[in-house]
């Protein structure tokens, strides 16, 4: 918009006289807010550019989970009794908790977006400190539930070994234990790549909490932490539907 | 662009009004959130047929529309695109899904 005003205006009088005022104006706002790149108009665009651009990446991570879950779906369907046999062995307390953990964990990121708008420092490395810790927890969780998989061979691999039946409402199914197979490679690889953005999304926040401890940002410019929090609201909906998908709907029997 | 000055003061301070709620308003949507968990959980023990996995995603849906409005701040931002690149990701996983399944669901048709 800038631009276009300067080529126009470039044409019939010297480019100093009329935008002499807005220069200085322009200058004098750098000098409040040094975060502010000179190529964007004013700070609240350059932060909508950057939460745009933020959007768009949470987009094709939407994309990329969603292929899995796709992918969860169609062999869900076509191998029933093997994918609710597998999911009933999966641990609902140790999944129900980790939600809780991350639901916390949500509100912690957007307390410490909060913070950091109204310039408090301490309150803002806390709240990001307690996230990380957050994650970390869910992780811990993550690895108790993993080593009790491989305790039961529900590891897909060499050592796989499934003979539990779908308990279809006190009936008992035999499965196939190639197609229980199926549901564990699914669910090692959802959870697995779920685990590593929690992975990402901890070293992140540890990154954020001590460059905010070293006042890195303020009530003008805290775009990072409110980014950082877009993507770890995403990974806790990714774990608001892995949830139900793998642990809830073929509970009821 | 008519006053570039009163903008520049103006944006930062609006804006912040309209994304932001109170301490005690995020806690609650926590609240709703750790109550909807608990309710999946234990509506996953009763058998309701084929509609288990419907309220299953429904519950999940409920939660991730709360996670997206008020802690992701969709609602009130100040960028309207960002409402639309939102809406964008489900109608492309909307693509995804229906024309999968519309080939895996109607192949015993033949």
């Amino acid at each position: 918009m800038h631009d276009s005003r300067a080529t126009t205006s470039a044409g019939s009088t010297p480019v100093g006289s009329t935008h002499g005022s807005t220069q200085v104006m322009t200058a004098d706002h750098e000098a409040h807010n040094p975060a502010l790149l000179h190529h964007f108009a004013d700070a609240q665009q350059q932060k909508n550019a950057a939460s745009l651009g933020m959007w768009l990446f949470l987009v094709t991570e939407i994309m990329f989970f969603g292929g899995m879950f796709c992918a969860y779906l169609i062999y869900r369907l076509a191998h029933f009794n093997a994918f609710a046999a597998g999911s009933q062995q999966l641990n609902i307390w140790m999944g129900g908790v980790n939600t809780a953990v991350l639901i916390v964990s949500s509100v912690t990121v957007v307390l410490a977006v909060k913070a950091a708008e109204a310039g408090k420092r301490k309150l803002l490395t806390g709240y990001l400190v307690v996230t990380v810790l957050l994650g970390m927890t869910f992780l811990v969780i993550k690895g108790f539930e993993y080593a009790e998989k491989f305790e039961k061979h529900h590891v897909p691999g060499p050592t796989f070994n499934f003979t539990e039946k779908f308990d279809d409402n006190g009936k008992q199914i035999p499965v196939n234990p190639k197609e229980a197979e199926l549901f564990f490679s699914l669910y090692f690889a959802m959870t697995g790549m779920h685990a590593l953005h929690m992975i990402i999304g901890c070293g992140l926040f540890s990154t954020l909490a001590v460059l905010a401890w070293k006042g890195h940002y303020t009530t003008n410019y805290f775009t990072p932490i409110e980014n950082a929090g877009l993507y770890w609201h995403l990974v806790d909906i990714i774990w608001i539907y892995l949830f139900p998908l793998l642990y809830l709907i073929s509970r009821h029997t | 662009m008519a006053q570039p000055e009163s903008t520049h003061e103006h944006d930062l301070t609006v804006e912040h009004e309209h994304t932001t709620h109170s301490q005690g308003f995020y806690i609650a949507i926590g609240a709703v959130l750790l109550v909807l968990t608990i309710t999946t959980a234990a509506v996953a023990f009763i058998n309701l047929g084929p509609f288990n996995p419907v309220v299953a995603l429904l519950i999940a849906t409920i939660k991730a529309t709360l996670v997206i409005l008020f802690f992701m701040h969709v609602k009130g931002a100040s960028e309207k695109l960002t409402g639309v690149v939102v809406l964008s990701a489900f109608f492309f996983l909307a693509i995804l899904l229906t024309l999968s399944l519309a080939d895996y669901l109607t192949r015993s048709w033949r």
